[in-house]
């Protein structure tokens, strides 16, 4: 056992910071789920790439600087700790990427992973469906065989920043024979192509941060499969757990929010001093967020080391999964106890602590444990394919 | 950074738990709640090397570190080992071979690792030693100072515990200058304190463990309403939580292992101990509650084994200090600079 990272990583470390202090944003960009805080934070996007810190994991031919996890890992404990801005394009380079790389042709590496890691190319997820959420391999967008191609026609729902996307990944029933899991098909399907129709819909904080897609007799090329035809869903599946898993929710994410609720924490203390001997609880639950991420990177580093050993991280992905999103919420929640009245004051307002980034955080936190398969879904998961516990 | 054992480790691992599903059946364990000291085990585990572990190679140990003993110590509570294995082989003994005069260490240490003598541990944070019975020393924490005294000139009085195999009594004795180890041996104790600590949190990460395991197995095979209550979610979600939270306890207590056989002592070190056994006791909790209840009236009797471990985790996850006093080791790092608080 080595819980030490190596010279060579720690100046790949020391690279990064400085490259973070010298070119962070000082202010904030707004809103990232907003048109304009979208369109700020993809310029910001485009900055990393330029520095080749947008996809610092991905071989140097699309962009990346073939970075060890160990590299990456400390690449998100530096970006977080930074401030920086949140990624908007993480869907494309989190969720679809990985697939391109297992399932794609080398026509479609070529053409797809070098704009997707400068910003140029957006992708938004369509899995959801209006009455397939937990259940997606219910879906009933199809895709029916024409001439080079296949027409798309349905409707997919909660496409994260669909409305500022190019492009949305998702699955169609390719063999309407076929049950559930199977005859699905994944397609690349662009948001300006004929018969695509977007409507914007605002979450729960008010920002325009999904999209509804209707899709009438779409044309997408043969060339935008993604896998074997009817193969969709497992293909689907491996972007899935990388969503659940380590990708999206490196600890250096909470180890900075642990940071920043403890300097709250500290400031209100000053502030006063009365409430806080008077509130020992609400100590402890500060103390709770501090221990949970440090109990979330050990746990992460011990799964990177069985990754590295040549295992895989199956369904185990789920206990990450519901860790990470459960603590989230409980670790904004601690601090909007500890702002009391202040809680309620959102962005832009003259009294608004941290610029309403507690609130604004704490709304981006429930949504965890429903997205990327929701947290019932996922315990399912752990009992029976961790556990072995019967289905039926 | 690799945070995985050795193969070496994995291996003794291995052969301590083949040992212990031989000697260490749940009827052995209840052998032990009526009285009846491990003695074959204990044969056993000297024979395997283990009683001595912790010595170094010249005091006839295997030199191991606590990154070596953490897992043996997780195995022995996935077992209910019924023996002081953890006071005379994670504490005890490396105090011993620290402290004490070459006489002492020439009378107890060779002893002590062919298993013809069994040495126990007091902290000042407990009332109680455990194993008292069977116990020929005891290393004891009076004040600053630190003392190996006989078993047989102690006054016990003991005390039947929840977890009866634990054997445990309150020991008295009239210092005498011949028993002292050392006299102001702040460091020393801090250091055997952690190693108490890590020791317990491994253990009750075996005992949740096991409690897990019998409990999956049982939810697989009792039927009601027609089908396996095991297929029911919310006898799913509420197991699917107690690996939660072992999973995350897990790599606490190796991390605090590790940094104990690495590191010096440090406040940080201390609150990493102390994280290990919060997190490892709360996976405990959880588990217990969660595995009586799922089993349902048959985990209410005394006859089912379920109970070996459930009250080894509430008698011994209560000892070596409250989880407040721990909490505040965390914070004394966590709030670091933040003055009184």
């Amino acid at each position: 056992m080595d819980l030490e990272f190596t010279p060579r990583e720690e100046d790949f470390r020391e690279e990064v910071r400085a490259w973070l202090a010298a070119n962070v944003p000082k202010g904030s960009l707004g809103s990232g789920d907003t048109r304009e805080g979208f369109a700020r934070h993809v310029e910001w996007e485009k900055q990393l790439y330029e520095a080749r810190y947008s996809v610092v994991s991905w071989p140097e031919e699309f962009g990346g600087r073939g970075a060890s996890l160990w590299e990456w890992l400390i690449f998100e404990e530096e970006y977080y700790r930074a401030g920086a801005p949140s990624r908007v394009t993480q869907n494309g380079i989190f969720l679809l990427a990985p697939t391109i790389f297992e399932f794609g042709t080398e026509e479609q590496k070529q053409r797809l992973l070098r704009p997707m890691a400068a910003a140029e190319h957006l992708w938004a997820q369509g899995w959801s469906e209006p009455g397939s959420g937990s259940d997606l391999a219910s879906l009933k967008s199809s895709a029916r065989r024409t001439d080079g191609g296949w027409l798309l026609s349905g409707q997919k729902t909660w496409c994260t920043r669909g409305s500022f996307c190019d492009s949305i990944f998702g699955l169609f029933r390719t063999d309407s024979e076929a049950q559930r899991h199977h005859g699905l098909t994944y397609f690349l399907v662009s948001l300006k192509a004929p018969g695509v129709t977007l409507r914007g819909v605002d979450r729960l904080d008010g920002d325009e941060g999904f999209a509804e897609v209707f899709l009438e007799d779409v044309f997408v090329p043969d060339r935008d499969v993604l896998g074997g035809v009817n193969q969709g869903w497992q293909v689907a599946m491996a972007t899935t757990s990388s969503e659940r898993g380590l990708s999206l929710r490196s600890p250096g994410r909470f180890l900075a929010t642990a940071e920043r609720l403890i300097d709250l924490y500290r400031r209100y203390q000053k502030q006063d001093p009365s409430a806080a001997r008077q509130d020992p609880a609400l100590r402890m639950r500060v103390l709770q967020a501090y221990m949970d991420a440090e109990a979330y990177q050990l746990y992460t580093l011990r799964t990177v080391t069985k990754m590295l050993s040549g295992g895989s991280i199956g369904p185990e992905s789920s206990l990450n999964k519901l860790f990470w999103s459960e603590m989230d919420v409980a670790t904004h929640e601690t601090a909007l106890d500890l702002l009391g009245p202040y809680a309620e004051v959102e962005e832009g307002s003259p009294s608004a602590v941290d610029d309403g980034s507690w609130l604004k955080g704490y709304q981006f936190a429930l949504a965890g444990p429903i997205y990327a398969g929701t947290n019932e879904i996922q315990r399912n998961v752990v009992a029976e394919r961790v556990l072995g516990l019967p289905r039926k | 950074m690799h945070f995985a054992f050795s193969e070496d480790q994995e291996l003794f691992r291995a052969s301590f738990k083949e040992v212990c599903e031989r000697e260490c059946t749940p009827d052995r364990v209840r052998g032990a709640w009526r009285g009846a000291a491990a003695d074959s085990l204990w044969k056993q585990l000297a024979e395997l090397g283990v009683l001595g572990m912790t010595l170094s190679e010249p005091a006839g140990g295997l030199g191991m570190s606590e990154l070596d003993w953490v897992m043996i110590l997780e195995e022995a509570g996935r077992f209910a080992v019924p023996a002081p294995l953890a006071a005379h082989t994670a504490v005890a003994l490396p105090l011993l071979e620290e402290l004490g005069s070459d006489a002492l260490k020439a009378e107890w240490l060779p002893r002590a690792v062919s298993g013809e003598a069994r040495i126990g541990v007091t902290f000042e944070a407990d009332p109680f030693v455990t194993h008292a019975a069977e116990l020929d020393l005891l290393v004891a924490e009076r004040g600053r100072k630190l003392y190996a005294v006989p078993a047989k000139d102690c006054a016990w009085e003991p005390q039947r515990s929840l977890d009866h195999a634990r054997q445990l009594a309150r020991a008295s004795f009239e210092p005498r200058a011949d028993w002292l180890l050392a006299e102001n041996a702040a460091d020393s104790s801090s250091r055997a304190f952690n190693r108490a600590v890590v020791a317990q949190s491994a253990e009750l990460l075996g005992v949740t463990q096991r409690m897990l395991d019998l409990t999956v197995e049982y939810v697989k095979i009792r039927h009601q309403f027609g089908k396996p209550i095991g297929s029911y979610q919310a006898v799913k979600h509420r197991l699917a939580d107690a690996l939660l939270r072992l999973e995350f306890a897990k790599p606490l207590t190796y991390r605090a292992a590790h940094s104990l056989s690495s590191g010096r002592p440090s406040t940080e070190l201390d609150a990493q101990v102390s994280m290990a056994r919060l997190y490892a006791r709360d996976a405990a909790e959880f588990m217990a509650k969660a595995a009586l209840q799922l089993h349902g009236a048959i985990g209410y009797t005394f006859e089912y084994d379920l109970q070996l471990w459930m009250k080894r985790a509430w008698a011994s996850g209560r000892s070596l200090h409250s989880d407040a006093w721990h909490r505040e080791r965390v914070a004394s790092v966590a709030f670091a600079g933040l003055g009184a608080s």
